[in-house]
């Protein structure tokens, strides 16, 4: 009997080639024409650089769709905040919101959020006012009265 | 719907300039007709006069490894500096070469080949001398047919013992042509 044969990896510019169009379709579906741009490069680009660790060529199509799709969700996630929390890089091992979270557990829930969110997440004010149901001015009152709060906290 | 040359050209330079590719080609046209070249962070691994990349890209791949991509981006140093020595105005290439895949033998000779001066000669039984085997003018002959980087490794100026050409894998007229341009033939 004989043995199965992994499809080999084609070389990335026939891979390329015969994806790019689609992934581009399917990318505008999902974002729009302007958007789509920057996440096509994006996406060819992780598919590149993985690439090389590809262990068969079997269901490329389908392995360049789900990254797509993976950044398609990230874009959208960056342009049109609702209320979740994007994630966040680690450095140090711990989330710089994590040790804000720490810090301004005893800060009343609006502007604990506000805080985290600023000074956390580096977000700007009117998408912290998405993610609080708020206005940027609400949000930038919010921050700024957590922190003075802190700060008589801390120099008590 | 499909992907515009612009945004096409922007993903192929980023994926250069990232590194991220084991080989770029891009064909580039001259005087002897369109070459395909093809460079890697080592320096330049092939240039054919055969320009159809299907005939290169599974066996590059093999080569470097499968992130294989067009890109004019990779290959511009070597379209550079080859536009200008058929321009007359470069006599030596300053480029890297990248030899894997081929013997210690094939590189010894190739780098024996790479002094043979522009618009000089040489016979195939002398560059068998400079590179060790006086015995193995055949054998060197063997070695410019398969020459990876003709051109830049000049396999042109090698010629038969009585002073003529002899042969060359890229034809004849390719051979007198570059010969004439470095004014080594009248």
């Amino acid at each position: 009997m004989m043995a199965a044969v992994a499809a080999p990896i084609p070389p990335f510019e026939r891979f390329y080639t015969e994806h790019r169009n689609e992934v581009l379709r399917f990318l505008r579906r999902r974002l729009g024409a302007a958007a789509a741009e920057d996440a096509f490069q994006e996406t060819f680009l992780r598919a590149l650089h993985a690439y090389g660790r590809l262990e068969h060529g079997a269901h490329l199509r389908a392995w360049v769709l789900t990254i797509a799709g993976r950044i398609a969700i990230d874009t959208l996630r960056r342009e049109r905040p609702r209320g979740e929390l994007p994630e966040l890089p680690v450095e140090d091992g711990r989330p710089a919101y994590e040790e804000l979270a720490e810090l301004t557990g005893e800060l009343p829930p609006t502007e604990r959020a506000a805080v985290v969110l600023r000074y956390g997440y580096d977000l700007p004010y009117d998408r912290i006012a998405a993610a609080l149901g708020s206005s940027p001015v609400a949000a930038r009152q919010a921050a700024s009265s957590g922190v003075r709060r802190l700060r008589r906290r801390t120099h008590r | 719907m499909t992907v515009s040359a612009d945004l096409d050209r922007r993903f192929r330079d980023a994926a250069a300039d990232a590194g991220l590719l084991d080989a770029g080609y891009d064909l580039v046209d001259s005087p002897v007709g369109r070459l395909l070249v093809a460079a890697t962070d080592r320096g330049v691994l092939r240039i054919s006069y055969n320009p159809d990349p299907d005939e290169h890209l599974d066996r590059l791949a093999r080569l470097v490894g499968p992130r294989v991509l067009r890109s004019a981006r990779r290959v511009d140093p070597a379209r550079r500096q080859l536009d200008e020595y058929f321009e007359g105005s470069r006599h030596a290439f300053e480029l890297d070469v990248d030899l894997r895949g081929t013997t210690p033998f094939t590189e010894r000779v190739l780098t024996e080949l790479a002094r043979v001066p522009y618009g000089e000669t040489a016979t195939y039984g002398a560059l068998a001398a400079r590179a060790g085997s006086p015995t193995a003018a055949r054998a060197v002959g063997m070695v410019m047919n398969r020459n990876p980087i003709p051109i830049v490794l000049p396999c042109h100026r090698i010629v038969g013992a009585g002073g003529n050409l002899v042969g060359y894998a890229g034809g004849l007229e390719r051979k007198e042509l570059l010969l004439r341009l470095e004014g080594a033939l009248s």
